[in-house]
């Protein structure tokens, strides 16, 4: 039998707001979830900085309040999920190798990001990830995120649309 | 042999006195001899820490990545409950309501002081605003950041939070707060370099059982600090690794 994934399938009474649309979404590690994503969007807290953790493998080790409030999930759930607990079926595959492979080679990463709630709404941030390294090893990494202009996410959007529709 | 400990130069100069004071007492509680040097700006400080004359420091944020990743300093304590955040404000009867109202070529008073600029330039990103778009000019103090602003010299000013709300009533009434950082983990630390690491334990145990010592709650209150709060090696490179997300 296939693996199972970490993260429930999403049910339409998780979902805030009536419309929305549905997609498969198929991970990394091979596992595949339901997803129904709205058009709802949450505004950025002002002044603040959505900070997350990882492991070297991307399961959640460490995420703060603005981060927990953003997600729409509770911290217990969030600790020792993997990250694509936030990956949204508009972001492009390519925007996430980006990242991965930028970290394999010892380099921080910036980049636009629109993530999934829990409740099927979603929120852009501007992100850089930088690798924890501890007495010279690799022991996770930083996501740090702050507010990204309005210019900006209209851009990406936009190339992240195109991006997808060739996949 | 003497060591030397110095202070970011962002500190209130009301707590000048308070940073002798504080000297006397460590120098007692360890029993080494210490030479407290003050810097008028980070340009200077940084010149001897790069030359190795520092073995303490009580270190902005901003340098102390460089003082635990590249000089080897461990971390003592950091004031209890005490963050740094930033304030941006304009001036009373600015047109400007809030942070994506701010236009290229915005005019920004801002400090030396590193860990309140970069917080500043942040939090001004959503307007699209970068430091190839706005013109900086540096003043010396915030108070003068203030005068610039409500002068029209400046069209915004960086304040580190604290400051701005130890502004005078007269000031801050030209002044409107555009937005203010709730960040909750960058603050300044005390910082122990690698000649005075010997004394590392000691210096912790008088910091941590300070407000029992006879003199200690007079000293901190010189300080202008509640009292210490232990920091662990992981708060420290926890923070420095947030910092370094912040800076390009
Ligand atoms: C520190 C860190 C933070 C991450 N933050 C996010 C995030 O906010 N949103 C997101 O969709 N993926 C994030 N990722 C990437 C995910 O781990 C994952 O690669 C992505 O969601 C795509 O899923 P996939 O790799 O299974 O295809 C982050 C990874 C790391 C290491």
């Amino acid at each position: 039998m296939a693996k199972q994934c970490p993260l429930p399938d999403m049910q339409p009474e998780d979902v805030k707001g009536a419309a929305y649309r549905e997609y498969i979404q198929t991970f990394f590690d091979g596992t595949s979830r339901k997803i129904l994503c709205t058009e709802i969007e949450t505004p950025f807290p002002e002044g603040k900085l959505i900070v997350s953790r990882t492991d070297p493998e991307g399961i959640i080790t460490h995420a703060n309040q603005s981060f927990v409030y953003m997600s729409g999930w509770t911290e217990q759930e969030l600790i020792g999920a993997p990250h694509y607990i936030l990956r949204h079926p508009d972001m492009p595959i390519l925007g996430f190798k980006g990242l991965w492979d930028t970290l394999a080679e010892g380099k921080k990463w910036h980049g636009y990001v629109k993530n999934l709630r829990k409740d099927g709404g979603y929120y852009w941030v501007y992100a850089t990830v930088v690798a924890n390294i501890r007495d010279g090893k690799l022991v996770g990494y930083t996501s740090v995120r702050r507010k990204p202009s309005r210019k900006q996410v209209l851009a990406h959007a936009d190339v992240y649309a195109k991006l997808r529709a060739e996949e | 042999m003497s060591f030397n400990l110095t202070v970011s130069p962002d500190f209130t100069p009301d707590h000048i006195a308070g940073w002798f004071i504080f000297n006397t007492w460590l120098q007692k509680a360890i029993g080494e001899g210490i030479h407290l040097e003050l810097y008028n700006s980070f340009e200077a400080q940084r010149k001897d820490i790069d030359a190795d004359k520092i073995d303490m420091i009580y270190a902005n944020p901003y340098d102390a990545s460089m003082l635990v990743r590249e000089k080897g300093f461990l971390p003592v304590a950091t004031p209890a409950g005490e963050r740094d955040e930033a304030v941006i404000a304009v001036s009373a009867g600015s047109a400007y309501e809030t942070i994506e109202d701010l236009k290229e070529g915005l005019r920004i008073a801002t400090t030396d002081d590193p860990d309140v600029h970069v917080m500043g330039m942040i939090m001004i990103e959503p307007a699209d605003l970068n430091k190839g778009n706005v013109e900086i000019s540096y003043a010396p103090s915030y108070v003068i950041v203030a005068k610039h602003v409500i002068q029209g010299k400046a069209d915004a000013g960086f304040f580190l939070k604290e400051a701005y709300d130890d502004l005078s009533g007269v000031i801050r009434k030209q002044l409107r707060e555009l937005i203010s950082s709730q960040i909750y983990v960058i603050r300044h630390m005390l910082l122990v370099g690698p000649r005075l690491q010997h004394k590392l334990d000691a210096i912790k145990q008088a910091l941590h059982n300070m407000q029992q010592d006879p003199k200690g709650p007079g000293v901190l209150q010189a300080l202008g600090f509640e009292g210490w709060e232990d920091v662990s090696q992981e708060d420290t490179e926890f923070m420095i690794d947030l910092m370094e997300t912040l800076v390009d």
